[in-house]
């Protein structure tokens, strides 16, 4: 035995193969290159444009001369609290807390089907129904909702065949979520946001459903619990992680969201519509960065409460 | 003796695969009973039949006598032990042990107590607020067996449950879970694939094949007389010897099982045969022996014989260690 070469291969004289040794023995050094470039993206353009925004919610503009005034102030957020700007907050965020609830109620069904049951092609074809409507336009979906749920519309047409508009006149009929149509209520609104970020509940849940062994539910119906006690007890707390997470996504989607309330529903504003209107035509800067900033504190609040209430204890 | 659970015909079919097929079974009051069988031998659907996680797709399952058709898992008086625990990772190992309790609508301080008493049963006092990702394999074990035992069910299951765990812990668990069986009176029905277990720990044994019970005896029937060639070869490897071999013998005309420790070494008269393996085996060594064109193995004592890889030797056994079988023919 003489001389037998350690290396199975022979070592690579090209430069792909030194650099692959090289970064081999350095995985530090190799983590770094890995990293740097989504850091970057992150720390400056991401978190930077973020804090700009922050400041220039501490500036005020002058009233007469329409410029701004870049001294540290509280005035901005002062005039978030106006009622009609108060208005606008308090409407956006119950919208968004009653498309959230309507959405994981929605979804829970289909997430659990398809963690549970769905295999094979019957997965791909739930992938397939939950992701298609991401792949055409928002605006497209949003304009086509319109023309369901106008006075002429698909919808209306339906409950006059099946001889129930009086039902539909009596929903419309009923204050604040009714109106002239469904495309100028707030239902329309509700209906239309739960449509476009059904997807972004669905799928966050059912990857958390798919991490609970059907052992804990079997292990829980062995113990004596109904089908009932064994979703409240085991199945909902051991998925709430995931709940949490789609409904970050659908919570904030809606509070920023400022194009579909504006062509589905009445002409009341949203936050997204007050800061679009403050930044452009009014030219208000820093009122428009004072409102951005409060769906990023009521989103902190919101998690904030979810870790209080161990809703990550199961992660 | 009543009978706490009883198989009458009882088949699961899954499409075309019959999990299991045409079962009938007795198991008796306050009997350890193990089910043996390599693995997709029906072993587990059975068990889970009892549980009621599966229902039967033809036959009647009776226990304590009365049907348990239709009968979902949380309206019968059994529980189970399952192969990974499924302890509940979101709840305390107090709460794990209280869940069935709770479920009862048992108040908080008695269920406390009793969660307590329980966990001091299986030696785990004071492990009461982890969580069970903060215990061990063993621990969890005897976690899942409190969350089971503090229920008082009249037929305790268990799937596989020392499994997961290293050998010697496995040794003590058998003799931990055999004496709280002994003093609990429960009738525990045990799912393993380790046929040593299973004779070591149960009052009487199923031996498992293809959804189908092959033998049901305790443990001494089973290891000695074997009915078929599946159980000799699955329960402790006894040799097999072809019909035609046991005729030549003179002992009858059908297969026989041989047990390797009734397989002797002499010096005179008995079978020429060539040792082509030895195995130490602790307190023998094992020889894989070829005679003619059948291979037996047989257990040595190693203070008395020295046997050596290719060495020409003569065996024999007693005539009435040789075990005519009836029924299989694998």
């Amino acid at each position: 035995m003489s001389n037998v070469a350690i290396t199975s291969q022979p070592r690579g004289d090209g430069i792909l193969a030194r650099l692959s040794d090289a970064l081999w023995r350095r995985p530090t050094l190799f983590l770094v290159l890995l990293l740097a470039p989504p850091a970057l993206w992150l720390g400056i353009i991401y978190l930077g444009s973020l804090f700009a925004l922050l400041a220039q919610s501490f500036f005020s503009i002058d009233e007469f001369s329409g410029l701004i005034n870049y001294e540290f102030t509280l005035k901005t957020y002062r005039e978030l609290f106006i009622p009609a700007n108060l208005d606008i907050i308090i409407r956006t965020t119950l919208m968004a807390t009653c498309v959230t609830l309507g959405a994981a109620v929605l979804a829970f069904p289909i997430a659990y089907y398809a963690a549970r049951y769905a295999r094979g092609k019957w997965k791909a074809l739930f992938y397939l129904g939950v992701m298609l409507p991401l792949w055409s336009s928002y605006l497209v979906k949003v304009y086509a909702w319109k023309l369901i749920l106008a006075k002429e519309g698909i919808l209306n047409w339906i409950f006059e065949v099946l001889h129930l508009t009086w039902a539909l006149e009596a929903y419309l009929a009923i204050p604040l979520i009714g109106g002239n149509s469904l495309s100028v209520s707030y239902s329309g609104t509700f209906l239309v946001f739960l449509y476009v970020w059904l997807p972004f509940m669905v799928l966050p849940m059912q990857a958390s459903l798919e991490r609970v062994s059907a052992s804990y539910l079997e292990a829980s119906a062995d113990l004596g619990a109904k089908p009932l006690q064994t979703f409240r007890l085991v199945l909902l707390p051991l998925a709430l992680p995931g709940i949490i997470a789609g409904s970050i996504f659908t919570f904030s989607l809606t509070l920023g969201d400022y194009i579909i309330p504006q062509i589905v529903g009445s002409s009341r504003l949203f936050i997204g519509q007050a800061v679009y209107t403050h930044q452009g035509t009014a030219g208000n800067i820093p009122l428009a960065a004072a409102f951005t900033v409060v769906p990023v504190v009521i989103m902190g609040f919101y998690l904030w409460m979810a870790k209080r209430q161990g809703a990550f204890d199961a992660l | 003796m009543t009978t706490a659970v009883r198989f009458d015909g009882v088949s699961r079919h899954f499409g075309s695969v019959k999990a299991v097929d045409a079962v009938d079974l007795a198991i008796g009051e306050g009997e350890f009973f193990a089910m043996l069988g390599p693995s997709g031998s029906g072993k587990t659907t059975c068990l889970r039949l009892i549980a009621g996680f599966e229902q039967p797709t033809a036959g009647e399952i009776e226990i304590f006598g009365s049907p348990a058709g239709g009968v979902p898992p949380y309206r019968r008086n059994v529980n189970t032990v399952f192969q990974d625990y499924a302890l509940f990772p979101h709840l305390s190992v107090m709460d794990n042990v209280a869940y069935g309790l709770m479920i009862k609508g048992v108040g908080k301080a008695e269920r406390r107590r009793a969660a307590e008493a329980t966990l001091e049963m299986v030696r785990l006092t004071g492990y009461g607020s982890r969580k069970p990702s903060q215990l061990s394999g063993g621990q969890r074990q005897r976690v899942a067996l409190a969350r089971a035992l503090i229920n008082k069910p009249k037929v305790l299951l268990l799937d596989e449950p020392l499994g997961a765990l290293d050998l010697k812990l496995r040794e003590d668990m058998q003799e931990e879970l055999k004496v709280l069986q002994r003093s609990l009176g429960i009738t525990f029905v045990f799912v393993t694939h380790d046929q040593g277990e299973a004779l070591s720990m149960a009052d009487r044994v199923a031996v498992f094949d293809q959804g189908k019970i092959r033998q049901i005896g305790t443990p001494q029937e089973i290891y000695q007389q074997p009915t078929s060639a599946f159980v000799a070869n699955f329960v402790g490897s006894s040799n097999v010897l072809p019909a035609d071999l046991v005729a030549q013998l003179g002992s009858g005309h059908a297969q026989a099982s041989l047990r390797p420790e009734a397989i002797r070494l002499v010096s005179a008269g008995g079978h020429p045969a060539e040792i082509i393996a030895t195995s130490f085996v602790g307190a023998a060594t094992k020889l894989a022996l070829q005679m003619g064109d059948i291979r037996l193995h047989a257990l040595i004592d190693h203070r008395t014989h020295d046997c050596e890889v290719g060495q020409q030797v003569l065996i024999d056994w007693n005539p009435e260690d040789l075990h005519l079988m009836d029924g299989g023919d694998e």
